[in-house]
C-alpha cells in the first residue's frame, strides 16, 4: 500500500516525549497540512501559495476569534450584570438556538445591509479611507507573532519594532476619521483620542524595552526562544516570573488597554457619556470595520504580551508539552482576552485628566525605573548562591519601592476614599 | 528588483509632488505621510530593516501627529485649511530653502565614499588567490547598529538626547504660560 508522501505521517503514532516535542505529529500538523495542499504545485510557485495560505489562515482564524470574542464579551458582561446576554439567534432555517452562537453572523449581516450614511459636507475619500487604513494596519501586526513552534508567518530581524511601527499608524486613522466627518464633535473627540493614544504609546514602548535588553534581540522568535526551560520542572523561565518582567507586564497590559480604547480607558467612544466620539458620523459596515480593528488591535497586543512576557508558545511545564504549542498560545490568548472583558465589566471609567496624569506621572516613571531594573538584572546574571537571593531582593525592592512611594505621593489627599453616602 | 525600486520611487515622488500642488493643507499633510511611507519602503528595499521600521514608527507615528496638530491649531476655521496662492516673496523664499536643502543633501551624497561598491574601486586581487573578491552591500543587523550607537557614537547619541530634552522642556515652558487657574480640582 502506498500513500502520498505527506500522508505517511498519519501512520506514525503521535509520540511525544520532551525531547521529541519539536517533531511530534500534532506539532507538525499545520506544516504537514500546508505541504499537502501545496505539493501539487510546481516548485517556483510554492512560496507564493504558502504565503497566501498563511494570510488566509490568519484572516479566517482571527476573524472567527473576533466574532466569538464579541459574543463572549456580551455574554460575560451580561452574566456579570445578572442578565443572560444575547441568546435568541437561531441557526438559520432551524429552531436550534445553541445559546445564541449564531449571533456574530447575524450582527455581520445586519451591519452589511445597514445604510451607509456619509455626511454631505464630509471629505468622502478620507471618510472612506479611515476605517480601511485602521483595519489594514491592525491586520499587519499579526505577521510577526509566533503562534507556535513552527508557526511564524514572517521572521524579521526587527520583528518587535515592526509590530509597534504598524501599530503606530492607527493614530493617523483616528485623525482621518475625526477630520473627514466634518463634525466638530467628531474632531474634538478625535483630538482627545489622539491625546490618549500618544500618552499611552510611551509606557507601551518603554514596557517592552527591558525584554529586548535582557533577551538581546528584537526578533520575536528569539525572544520566545530565550524564555525556554523550567526551574525544577514547574516554574517556567518566562519573563513575567522575574520582578522586572512582572512590572513590565503590568505596565504593558495597562497601556494596551488604553491603546485599544478598552474600558476603563474607553474615553474616545464612551457610549454612556459621548455619542460615539470620532465614530459619530460612521454607520453600517464602516462602523463595523472600526469595531473589528479595535478587537484585532486588542488580540494582537495580547499576542505580543504573550510573546514578550508569557513565554510565547512554551508550555508551563515539561509534563504538559504533549499539548501542541499553538494550543498553548491560543489558551494564553483566551485567558488574556477574558481578562480584558473582566476588567471592562468591573472597573469604572477614568476622567480625561486622570487618564493623562496616570500615564505621564505614574506609568512613564515606573517604566523608566523598570528599565534600570532590567539593566541591573542582566548585569548580575552570573550571581549565584546567596547572591541570587540578594539579586531578587534588590530587584523586587526597585519595583515595589517606587510603586508605593509614587502612588502615595500622587494620591495624597485623595485616597483612601471615604464613601459618605453609600454605606 | 529594479522594477520595485522604480515603483517605490514613482510612488514617493508622485505623492510628494501632489502634496506640494494641493491647496488643502490636511490633504497635503496626509500625502506627505504617504511619501514617508514610500521612503520607508525604499529602506526596506535596500535591506535596512531597522531604519525602515524606525522611519515608520517615528515619522508616520509621531512626526505626522506634530504636522497635523500644527495645521489644526494654527488655522482658525475649516475653510482656512484651504490656503490661497500667496505672494512672490513667499515663493522666492520657498525656492531658496529648497535649493539650500538640496545642496546640503547633494554635498552629503558626493562626500560619501562608495568606492567599495563601485567596480572602479574594487581592491586589486591578492596574488595567488584565484577567487575574485565578492563585493556586496554592507549588511548591518540590528545588533550591529545598537553596538555602534552605544560605543562609537554614544557621545553623539547622548548629545542629541539632551538637545531633544531641552527642546521639549522649552516647548513646555513656552506653552504653559497662561494665568494660574483657581485651585485645581483634586483627581
Amino acid at each position: 500500500m502506498t500513500l502520498p508522501g505527506p500522508l505517511t505521517f498519519l501512520l506514525q503514532l503521535p509520540l511525544s516525549s520532551a525531547a521529541g516535542a519539536a517533531d511530534a505529529f500534532l506539532e507538525r500538523l499545520p506544516l504537514v497540512a500546508r505541504d499537502w495542499v501545496t505539493s501539487w504545485l510546481p516548485e517556483p510557485w510554492r512560496w507564493l501559495v504558502n504565503s497566501l495560505l498563511s494570510i488566509a489562515i490568519i484572516l479566517s482564524v482571527f476573524g472567527l476569534l473576533f466574532a466569538y470574542v464579541t459574543l463572549a464579551e456580551r455574554k460575560i458582561l451580561g452574566r456579570i450584570q445578572n442578565r443572560p446576554g444575547p441568546n435568541r439567534t437561531p441557526i438559520p432555517f432551524t429552531k436550534l438556538r445553541f445559546f445564541g452562537l449564531a449571533q456574530p453572523f447575524a450582527d455581520g449581516v445586519k451591519s452589511l445591509t445597514k445604510e451607509d450614511v456619509v455626511p454631505r459636507g464630509a471629505d468622502h475619500l478620507l471618510h472612506f479611507l479611515a476605517p480601511v487604513v485602521l483595519l489594514a494596519f491592525s491586520i499587519l501586526t499579526f505577521a510577526v507573532i509566533p503562534y507556535g513552534r513552527h508557526l511564524v508567518p514572517v521572521e524579521l530581524n526587527a520583528g518587535v519594532l515592526y509590530f509597534f511601527a504598524a501599530g503606530a499608524a492607527t493614530e493617523l486613522a483616528v485623525f482621518m476619521a475625526g477630520w473627514a466627518s466634518r463634525n466638530k464633535y467628531s474632531l474634538l473627540a478625535a483630538m482627545r483620542a489622539l491625546a490618549q493614544l500618544i500618552s499611552y504609546e510611551l509606557p507601551l514602548l518603554l514596557a517592552w524595552v527591558p525584554v529586548v535588553l535582557v533577551a538581546g534581540t528584537l526578533s520575536t522568535t528569539e525572544i520566545v526562544a530565550a524564555q525556554a526551560g523550567w526551574q525544577f520542572n514547574v516554574i517556567p523561565h518566562w519573563y513575567v516570573f522575574t520582578p522586572w518582567g512582572a512590572a513590565g507586564f503590568a505596565i504593558f497590559m495597562i497601556a494596551a488597554l488604553a491603546e485599544s480604547n478598552r474600558s476603563p480607558f474607553d474615553l474616545p467612544e464612551a457610549e454612556s457619556e459621548l455619542v460615539a466620539g470620532h465614530l459619530t458620523e460612521y454607520s453600517g459596515f464602516k462602523y463595523a470595520l472600526f469595531f473589528m480593528a479595535e478587537y484585532f488591535g486588542m488580540i494582537a497586543l495580547s499576542g505580543m504580551a504573550i510573546t514578550l512576557f508569557l513565554g510565547g508558545w512554551h508550555a508551563p511545564s515539561p509534563y504538559l508539552e504533549f499539548i501542541p504549542s499553538y494550543v498553548w498560545f491560543m489558551g494564553k490568548l483566551s485567558a488574556l482576552l477574558l481578562g480584558f472583558i473582566w476588567i471592562r465589566a468591573t472597573f469604572p471609567r477614568l476622567r480625561m485628566d486622570q487618564l493623562t496624569r496616570f500615564a505621564w506621572k505614574f506609568l512613564v516613571p515606573l517604566a523608566l525605573i523598570n528599565l534600570g531594573n532590567a539593566a541591573f538584572w542582566s548585569l548580575s546574571f552570573h550571581w549565584s548562591g546567596p547572591f541570587q537571593i540578594l539579586r531578587w531582593l534588590i530587584s523586587v525592592l526597585v519595583v515595589v519601592g517606587p510603586f508605593v512611594l509614587l502612588g502615595r505621593k500622587l494620591s495624597a489627599g485623595v485616597a483612601p476614599r471615604v464613601y459618605r453616602y453609600a454605606v | 528588483m529594479t522594477a520595485a525600486l522604480i515603483l517605490i520611487a514613482v510612488f514617493t515622488l508622485a505623492t510628494a509632488a501632489v502634496a506640494l500642488s494641493l491647496r488643502n493643507l490636511i490633504h497635503s499633510a496626509l500625502l506627505l505621510i504617504a511619501s514617508w511611507f514610500g521612503i520607508a519602503a525604499f529602506y526596506l528595499w535596500a535591506g535596512a530593516e531597522f531604519v525602515a521600521f524606525a522611519q515608520v514608527l517615528v515619522y508616520v507615528g509621531a512626526v505626522s501627529m506634530v504636522v497635523l496638530f500644527a495645521v489644526l491649531l494654527t488655522r482658525r476655521s475649516r475653510a482656512d485649511t484651504v490656503i490661497a496662492r500667496d505672494s512672490v516673496e513667499r515663493a522666492i523664499s520657498a525656492v531658496i530653502t529648497g535649493i539650500a536643502v538640496f545642496g546640503v543633501l547633494v554635498a552629503a551624497i558626493l562626500k560619501t565614499s562608495f568606492a567599495r561598491l563601485s567596480p572602479a574601486g574594487v581592491p586589486p586581487l591578492q596574488s595567488g588567490t584565484g577567487v575574485s573578491p565578492v563585493i556586496s552591500a554592507p549588511t548591518a543587523t540590528v545588533r550591529d547598529i545598537g553596538m555602534q550607537l552605544m560605543s562609537a557614537h554614544a557621545a553623539a547619541l547622548l548629545i542629541i538626547g539632551i538637545l531633544l530634552t531641552v527642546a521639549l522642556l522649552g516647548a513646555v515652558v513656552l506653552a504653559a504660560q497662561d494665568a494660574p487657574e483657581s485651585k485645581q480640582e483634586s483627581p
